[in-house]
């Protein structure tokens, strides 16, 4: 603090200062606050707001126990809250996506990084970039025009003889979401564990083949540890963004599937209900970040290596 | 054995840069389909009346019109706040620094959805204490205005990355120097410390600018009445669809690909003069030997 004022005199300090506070104060802390807040009122007229009836309670967070319904699986039948078993299930299939992105992106961002000749490197790297460029809407909207019950996906299986009749993609459960997740967030796996990898010494590799090591043998004792920041700051951001999302399984999405985050925009803009809405939205914040805790601890990553 | 491995990793590669960039085909072909569903199969024929159908929905024009806004006010102020960040934070260390550092790259985790619903309930409510729940005065009340605020809050921590980056490969010596010859304050950090930092305040501008148009989670739940292109394509491809959105991602594609191609020229031509130079200083090395 006193290198800033030796340096920028107190004028601009104090205007970086401001800066700095009106990001985290107004837009960050206190709209979160407020949200907590406000997830422990009932949702009431305008009238009644600050009135008798306007007290804190958990009201809000037990609606998530509300409305069973019967599911069977592995032939085992049971019944569970609906909001309980779409959360469930965006949890498991954000961990599918992340799994899918990491088991996608490792060989690549090893190519990039060992095989591929440094010249042409920029270009393809150039050519990934692309479609990180065109908005996410219209990246959901070519799955939704490829998939489609008379889509050139079902054109093209049927024209090479692998099926007989048309799939309905869209009405599969959650394969719609999952593809149109993992085609919009793979390339955010890729780039940390390409950058990762590229930072580990050559010599390494060589020295573990002239020693005789299998290929599968070098890749699990060296090039994977020494990716292990990369792979968990790309699996943090595919999970939160894949949780997140609300475009892709509103567009993707088929009958049976339900995404958190859109239960949260129904009680929000269909019921109008923002106090719900606001407890529903901590929620998913919360069991998202111990999630991510939980995950780390596991496979012993520190929250630094991830900002790196 | 080795051969074989190489190959089939040129394989994956083209397969997955196939998996990428099909889909945006699939799409701009749409575009120019004779066929009132957006789709390539089956072929009806050349069209270009989508484009003709676009340029005459008003509403797109107008949802156009203000996701350029919105991009421009984003990307000015995350560039202003996310700067001042970046320079506050590398001059300062400690535990303050560790906090204040999670909690500015924290602000990236946090799903869309808790930020857009945050920044609306906290202004209304913010405005509805202030003013009473009748006749709340502008900045209170649901906009775009709130989705500028909301997608800063957490933009505005890229941009603070990207300085932050840059910062590092500056020699404070030089504001020491300028001080000590009489620069003032406001000189020191015109012409010293942000013309050292153009490069990523740029970057940052552009990345601002790209998030912005990209975003939907935060302008959903923000926006009031208002449309910016993602919100419009979202209601279109939920409600009844025709191919003018083709029509328009096959422009923005278009436009996406010019930039890269100009940067991909300019980036050879660049590389050339570095390769002209090195030789020529190589064959002055060998002629003075």
């Amino acid at each position: 603090m006193q290198d800033l004022l030796r340096r920028y005199g107190p004028g601009l300090t104090f205007m970086m200062g401001l800066l700095v506070a009106f990001w985290l104060l107004m837009l960050v802390i206190v709209p979160n606050i407020t949200l907590f807040e406000q997830s422990f009122r009932p949702y009431l007229p305008v009238t009644e707001i600050g009135g008798p009836r306007d007290t804190y309670s958990l009201n809000n967070y037990l609606k998530v126990f509300d409305g069973k319904v019967e599911k069977s699986f592995l032939g085992h039948v049971f019944t569970i809250p609906v909001h309980v078993y779409t959360f469930s299930l965006t949890i498991f299939y954000s961990m599918l996506v992340t799994v899918i992105c990491f088991l996608m992106a490792y060989p690549l961002a090893y190519y990039l990084a060992k095989i591929v000749n440094p010249k042409s490197l920029p270009t393809l790297l150039l050519l990934l970039f692309i479609p990180l460029w065109v908005s996410e809407v219209l990246r959901a909207f070519a799955w939704w025009i490829i998939l489609a019950f008379k889509g050139p996906l079902n054109a093209l299986l049927q024209g090479i003889g692998l099926i007989e009749d048309p799939i309905r993609w869209t009405n599969m459960g959650y394969a719609g979401v999952v593809i149109g997740l993992v085609y919009t967030y793979v390339l955010f796996m890729l780039f940390p564990v390409y950058n990762a990898i590229q930072s580990l010494d050559s010599n390494q590799i060589e020295a573990a083949e002239d020693l005789g090591a299998p290929w599968w043998k070098i890749h699990w004792r060296i090039v994977l540890p020494h990716a292990k920041p990369g792979i968990a700051s790309g699996s943090v951001m595919v999970f939160m963004l894949s949780a997140g999302s609300l475009l892709v399984p509103s567009i993707l999405g088929s009958t049976t599937s339900q995404w958190f985050t859109q239960t949260i925009d129904q009680w929000f803009k269909d019921a109008l209900d923002w106090n719900t809405a606001s407890a529903y939205a901590f929620l998913l914040l919360l069991v998202c970040t111990l999630f991510v805790t939980l995950a780390m601890w596991v496979f012993r990553v520190k929250l630094s290596d991830i900002a790196k | 054995m080795h051969r074989l491995r190489q190959n089939l990793a040129h394989l994956y590669m083209v397969l997955f840069l196939f998996f990428l960039l099909a889909p945006l085909v699939v799409m701009s072909g749409a575009a120019f389909n004779d066929s009132k569903l957006p789709s390539i199969v089956p072929w009806k024929g050349w069209t270009t009346v989508w484009f003709t159908e676009m340029v005459n929905d008003q509403r797109m024009m107008w949802a156009f019109v203000n996701t350029l806004w919105v991009a421009l006010a984003v990307a000015v102020i995350a560039v202003i706040i996310g700067t001042a960040s970046a320079i506050l934070i590398n001059s300062i260390s400690g535990r303050v620094r560790t906090v204040l550092y999670g909690l500015m790259i924290s602000t990236i985790l946090i799903p869309g959805v808790v930020i857009g619903i945050s920044t609306m309930i906290m202004w209304t409510k913010l405005g509805g204490a202030l003013f009473g729940p009748d006749g709340k005065p502008w900045p209170f009340i649901p906009g775009l205005h709130l989705s500028v605020l909301g997608q800063v809050s957490y933009i505005a921590a890229m941009v603070m990355l990207l300085v932050l980056a840059r910062l590092q490969s500056f020699d404070a010596g030089l504001e020491e120097a300028a001080l000590d010859l009489g620069a003032s304050h406001a000189q020191v950090m015109r012409r010293i410390l942000l013309p050292h930092l153009y490069p990523a305040i740029g970057a940052g501008a552009a990345v601002a600018f790209f998030q912005s148009i990209e975003n939907f989670n935060v302008t959903q739940f923000t926006r009031g009445g208002a449309d910016t292109l993602t919100v419009y394509v979202f209601s279109k491809v939920r409600s009844g669809i025709t191919p003018t959105i083709n029509a328009l991602a096959f422009l923005l594609i278009c436009v996406t690909l010019v930039l890269a191609l100009v940067y991909e020229i300019n980036r050879r031509r660049k590389a050339r003069i570095e390769a002209e130079r090195e030789a020529e200083a190589r064959r002055a090395e060998a002629a003075m030997l």
